[in-house]
C-alpha cells in the first residue's frame, strides 16, 4: 500500500495542470510547422474523434463485457442530427465571418442534440439487445448499424424531400470543429467516463462484466445497468459523429458501414478491453500511423485485421490489460520511491 | 402484380434461399458444435467465389473441375483456419474467440483485396437458358441451384443422423466433456465439422455464381450475415432450422424487391432478424439453453 | 425467537423429474442450520429456489413473515436474502474493496448526474461506503488486502470475501453454499470461527451447504439431511449422527 496520499483537490489541479501544457504544446507544435500544422492539425482532429469513439466503444465492450458491432450506428445518427441542426442555424455565415465565438451556442446545443438523438436510438436497441449475450448482442447491433446506413440512403425517397441527400451525401456543414473544440470536447468526455466508472454506477458495470450471476445475488439491477452503459456509449458516439461532421463538412452513409464499426472496436481490443488509456494510445498510433506512412495504407485493413487475430492469440488481453492510468496514483508511487528508497512496497508497508 | 410475376420473384426468391440455406448450414454446425459465430464463414464463400472465376474465366477449365477447385479450396481453408485461429482459444472466453473470426473474416477479405484486387470480376453466366411452365420462365439456374442445394441437404440429413461422424458431431454439440470421455476425438469432430460446412461453403459459392456472375472481396460479408441471420431465424445449432431459415430470408428479399423496395431488402432482413431475437431468441426450432448457477 | 426463512411444501420438477419435493424448514433469527446430503440430492437447488433463480412448481417461502412469490434475485436481494456459490463468483477484476462497495449499491442514492458533477451527495456517500466496507473488512482481518485485486487473493481469502460481500449486503438470512470446498483444515476450522462471528455479530440467521461433517457437526444447531429431493431428517446432529435412514443414505443399507 502507499504511504503517499495526495488529496483529491490537488489531484485535479495536477491533472487540469497537465491538460494546459499538453494543449499549449499541440498549438506550439500546429503553430510552429508553417505549411504543414494544417495537416496536422487534421491529424490531431481525427485523433480526437477517434479517441472519443474508442473510449466510448470501450465502455460497453471493455467494463461491461458485451461486443456491440454497430458503434459507427450511433456515430452516423448523431453526425446526421448534429448536421442537420447546425444547417439550420446561421453558424456557417458567422464562421465565414470568422465570428466563431458566435458559433459556440450553436455548437454546443448541436453537440447535446447528437448525444440525445444517439442516446434514444442507444435505448430503443439496447433494450432488446441487452437480453441476449455474446454473439445474439453482436449480431443485434450489426444489424441495427446496417439499418441504420440503408435508412439514412433511402429515406429521402420515402419522406419526399430532402434530409439526408441518400447516398450522394450531406454537403455544406458548417465547419464548425476546429483543434481547440475538439480537444475540450475530448478532455470534458474523458473525464465524464472517468467519472462515471469511478462511481457505484461504474461499480456496478463492472461487477456484472465480472460476474453477472453474482451481481444479481448482490442486488445490482443489471438490465438498468447494462441498458445505461449502453446509452452512454452511444450519446458519446453520438458526439464523436456530430464532431466528426464539424470537421469534414459533409457526410456519406457510406462512411459508416460495418466496416468502420470494426475499425473502432480494433483500438479498443488492441489497446486492452476495459482500459482508458489503452483506447487512447491505440487511436493515436492507429490514427497517425497510416497518415505518416502513407505508402502503408494500402495494407492498413489487412495488417488491422492481422493485428486483432494475433493479439487474441498471443495477448488477448490487449496492450494495457484493464490497466487504467492515473496521475495521482502514479506521482504517489514516484513519492513514495523518492521517499522509502529503493525499498519494495511490502516492507514500506510493514 | 400479376400472379405469374409473383411466382417468378418466388422462385427467384428460393434460388437466393438455398444458397443462404447452405451457408447458413455451416454457421449452425459450427455454433452447434464450438458455440462460436463464425465470423469468417462466409469469406470462405468469397474464396470459392474466386477460385471458380479463375478456373473458368482465366484458365478456361471445365465447370465440374472449376466445382472441385472451389469446394476443395473452401474445405481446406475453413479446416485451416479453425486450425490456426480457433483450435488454440478453445478454453479462451467466448469474447475473444468471437473477435478472432472478426479479425479472420477482415483478413481474408483485406487479403483478397490485395491478391485478386479490389475490382469485381464478372464472368460469363455458368447456366443459361431457361423452361417455360405455364406461362411462367424460369431458369435453368434457378433450377440447377435449388435441385443442388436439396441434395445436398439431404445428403448432409444422412451423414448427420446416420454416420459415426455424425453422431460424434452430436454428441459433441451435446455435451464437449462427456462426448469426450467416451473417446471422441474432439479435435478430429471438430475440424470434420468445419470441413463439412466449408464444402456446404464451396457449393454455395459455386451456386451463387450461377445466379450473380461475378466475384468481388467483400461479396462474402453481407451473404454471410444473412446466412447467419437465416440460421437465427431458423434456430441455431438446428439443421432443418437453417434450411428453413434460408428459404425464409430469401423469399423475404425477393417479396421486398418485387414491391419495388429492393434498396430496404438489407434493412428488412436485418429488422426481421431483431424481431425474431427480441421475440423468440431461439429461432423457429432452437433449443433454450439456461446457465447453471 | 421469531423464523427469518419458512418453506413450506416446495417442490420443483424439471423435465418431469422432481428435483425437489415437499422440502420443509424453518431457520431463526441467531441460528446457524445445515443442509446436507450426498451428491445430487438438490441442496443447491433449494438455495437456487430460495434466491429466485429457479421458480418452485409449488410451495411457499417466506422470509420473515413475507412471501417471497414472484421476486426476482435482485428483489430477494433487497428483501435479505445473501448467498455464496459453490463455485466462487467474485468480481475477480475489481479491488476488494470495490468488491464489497458494491454491495451498497442499492443504498447509495446519489444519481449518475451527482457522479458526473461529483455533487456533495457523491463524496459523502462514497465516504461513507468506503469507511463501512473497510470496516466490514477489518472485522474478518482483511482490510490489508482492500486494494489488492479479488482475483489475485488466495483460495481461503476468495471464500472469506465472498462472505463479507454477501454480509455487506445487510441480509436477514444468509446462504452459504458449501464454504469449505477445497479448503485444508487449518482454513476450516478458521472458517468454523468467521461464521460463529457472523452470527453472533450480525444477529442472522445462516442456512449452510457442506460436506465437511467436522464443519458442519461443529457449528450447526440443526440440520436438514436431504436425498433424491426429499427430506429424510431434521434434528439436531446429534440425532441427525444417530439416525438410521441418514446412514444408509450416506454409507448404503448394511447387509445382516
Amino acid at each position: 500500500m502507499r504511504k503517499t496520499r495526495i488529496s483529491t483537490p490537488i489531484r485535479y489541479l495536477i491533472n487540469t495542470a497537465l491538460i494546459v501544457v499538453l494543449w499549449v504544446l499541440l498549438t506550439v507544435v500546429i503553430s510552429a510547422s508553417g505549411l504543414k500544422g494544417e495537416y496536422y492539425r487534421g491529424i490531431m482532429i481525427t485523433i480526437g474523434i477517434n479517441i472519443i469513439l474508442a473510449t466510448s466503444l470501450n465502455i460497453v465492450c471493455g467494463y461491461l463485457g458485451q461486443l456491440p458491432l454497430g458503434h459507427a450506428g450511433f456515430m452516423a445518427v448523431g453526425a446526421y442530427s448534429g448536421a442537420i441542426f447546425m444547417k439550420s442555424t446561421p453558424a456557417a455565415a458567422l464562421l465565414r465571418a470568422g465570428n466563431s465565438a458566435a458559433v459556440i451556442p450553436y455548437l454546443i446545443i448541436a453537440v447535446v442534440i447528437a448525444a440525445v438523438v444517439a442516446g434514444l436510438f442507444g435505448l430503443l436497441i439496447g433494450i432488446p439487445a441487452l437480453r441476449l449475450k455474446g454473439d445474439y448482442l453482436a449480431i443485434i447491433t450489426l444489424g441495427f448499424g446496417e439499418i441504420i446506413r440503408v435508412v439514412l440512403t433511402n429515406i429521402d425517397s420515402v419522406l419526399g424531400f430532402k434530409v439526408t441527400y441518400g447516398a450522394s451525401g450531406l454537403a455544406r456543414i458548417p465547419k464548425f470543429t476546429n483543434f481547440n473544440v475538439m480537444y475540450v470536447f475530448t478532455v470534458l468526455i474523458l473525464f465524464l467516463i472517468h467519472v462515471f466508472m469511478k462511481s457505484r454506477h461504474g461499480r456496478a458495470v463492472l461487477s456484472i462484466r465480472d460476474n453477472e450471476i453474482a451481481s444479481e445475488s448482490v442486488g445490482i439491477n443489471t438490465t438498468f445497468y447494462k441498458t445505461l452503459a449502453f446509452v452512454f456509449s452511444a450519446m458519446l458516439a453520438g458526439v464523436a459523429g456530430c464532431l466528426y461532421a464539424g470537421y469534414l463538412g459533409s457526410l456519406y452513409p457510406s462512411t459508416f458501414k460495418f466496416m468502420k464499426s470494426i475499425e473502432i472496436l480494433v483500438m479498443v481490443v488492441l489497446g486492452g478491453m476495459g482500459s482508458m488509456l489503452g483506447s487512447i494510445i491505440s487511436a493515436v498510433v492507429l490514427t497517425a500511423l497510416p497518415e505518416l506512412l502513407r505508402s502503408f495504407s494500402d495494407y492498413r485493413m489487412v495488417v488491422y485485421s492481422l493485428a486483432l487475430v494475433l493479439m487474441m492469440l498471443f495477448r488477448p488481453k490487449g496492450l494495457m490489460g484493464t490497466y487504467d492510468f492515473s496521475m495521482g496514483d502514479t506521482l504517489e508511487r514516484i513519492i513514495d520511491r523518492i521517499r522509502f528508497g529503493g525499498k519494495s512496497r511490502k516492507e514500506v508497508q510493514g | 402484380m400479376t400472379f405469374s410475376l409473383l411466382i417468378a420473384q418466388l422462385i427467384n426468391g428460393l434460388q437466393t434461399g438455398s444458397v443462404y440455406a447452405l451457408v447458413a448450414l455451416g454457421y449452425s454446425m459450427v455454433y452447434g458444435i464450438i458455440k462460436l459465430l463464425n465470423f469468417a464463414h462466409g469469406d470462405i464463400i468469397m474464396v470459392g467465389a474466386y477460385m471458380v472465376y479463375y478456373a473458368i474465366a482465366s484458365f478456361a477449365l471445365p465447370p465440374i473441375v472449376a466445382v472441385i477447385l472451389a469446394v476443395g479450396v473452401s474445405t481446406l481453408l475453413g479446416v485451416t483456419v479453425e486450425k490456426v485461429a480457433y483450435t488454440p482459444l478453445r478454453s479462451a472466453p467466448r469474447l475473444s474467440l468471437l473477435i478472432t473470426a472478426i479479425g479472420v473474416s477482415f483478413l481474408l477479405e483485406n487479403g483478397a483485396q490485395l491478391v485478386f484486387g479490389a475490382d469485381q470480376k464478372s464472368m460469363d453466366p455458368m447456366v443459361t437458358g431457361s423452361i417455360s411452365m405455364g406461362g411462367i420462365s424460369v431458369s435453368y439456374a434457378a433450377i440447377v441451384t435449388i435441385v443442388v442445394s436439396v441434395i445436398a441437404m439431404v445428403v448432409l440429413t444422412i451423414v448427420v443422423n446416420r454416420t459415426k461422424i455424425g453422431k460424434a458431431m452430436r454428441a459433441v454439440s451435446e455435451d464437449m466433456g462427456a462426448a469426450q470421455l467416451m473417446g471422441i476425438s474432439l479435435n478430429r469432430t471438430i475440424s470434420m465439422t468445419f470441413a463439412i460446412g466449408s464444402a456446404l461453403a464451396g457449393i454455395g459459392s459455386v451456386l451463387y455464381l450461377c445466379a450473380y456472375p461475378q466475384a468481388s472481396p467483400t461479396m462474402g460479408s453481407m451473404l454471410g450475415i444473412k446466412a447467419f441471420v437465416a440460421a437465427v431465424l431458423g434456430g441455431i445449432g438446428s439443421i432443418p432450422g437453417a434450411m428453413i431459415g434460408g428459404f425464409v430470408i430469401g423469399v423475404l428479399e425477393a417479396l421486398v424487391a418485387a414491391a419495388g423496395f429492393s434498396m430496404w431488402k438489407d434493412a428488412a432482413v436485418f429488422l426481421i432478424l431483431i424481431i425474431v431475437l427480441v421475440f423468440k431468441p431461439t429461432g423457429i426450432l432452437g433449443k433454450k439453453i439456461q446457465e447453471k448457477v | 425467537m421469531s423464523n427469518v426463512l419458512k418453506c413450506e411444501h416446495l417442490r420443483v420438477v424439471f423435465g418431469g423429474l422432481a428435483a425437489v419435493s415437499d422440502f420443509n424448514i424453518e431457520v431463526n433469527e441467531n441460528e446457524i442450520a445445515g443442509l446436507i446430503g450426498p451428491n445430487g440430492a438438490g441442496k443447491t437447488t433449494v438455495f437456487n429456489l430460495l434466491t429466485g433463480v429457479y421458480v418452485p412448481t409449488s410451495g411457499v417461502i417466506t422470509l420473515c413473515d413475507k412471501d417471497l412469490a414472484g421476486m426476482s434475485t435482485i428483489a430477494r436481494s433487497h428483501a435479505g436474502i445473501a448467498r455464496t456459490f459453490q463455485n466462487i463468483r467474485l468480481f475477480k477484476d475489481m479491488s476488494v474493496l470495490d468488491n464489497v462497495t458494491n454491495s451498497f449499491n442499492t443504498k447509495m442514492k446519489y444519481s449518475v448526474l451527482e457522479a458526473m458533477l461529483r455533487l456533495p451527495r457523491y463524496w459523502k456517500e462514497e465516504k461513507e461506503a468506503r469507511k463501512k466496507a473497510l470496516d466490514l473488512l477489518h472485522v474478518f482481518n482483511m482490510e490489508d488486502l482492500a486494494y489488492e485485486n479479488a482475483g489475485n487473493l488466495p483460495y481461503g481469502s476468495q471464500r472469506r470475501l465472498e462472505i463479507i460481500r454477501a454480509l455487506a449486503t445487510n441480509p436477514k438470512l444468509l446462504l452459504l453454499d458449501e464454504p469449505a470446498a477445497g479448503m485444508n483444515p487449518a482454513e476450516t476450522e478458521n472458517l468454523m470461527e468467521t461464521i460463529g462471528k457472523i452470527r453472533d455479530r450480525f444477529h442472522i440467521a445462516i442456512l449452510l451447504i457442506e460436506h465437511d461433517m467436522s464443519l458442519v457437526m461443529g457449528i450447526c444447531e440443526r440440520i436438514t439431511v436431504l436425498n433424491f429431493g426429499q427430506v429424510i431428517a431434521q434434528g439436531t446432529p446429534e440425532q441427525i449422527q444417530k439416525d438410521p435412514v441418514v446412514i444408509e443414505a450416506y454409507l448404503g443399507k448394511q447387509r445382516d
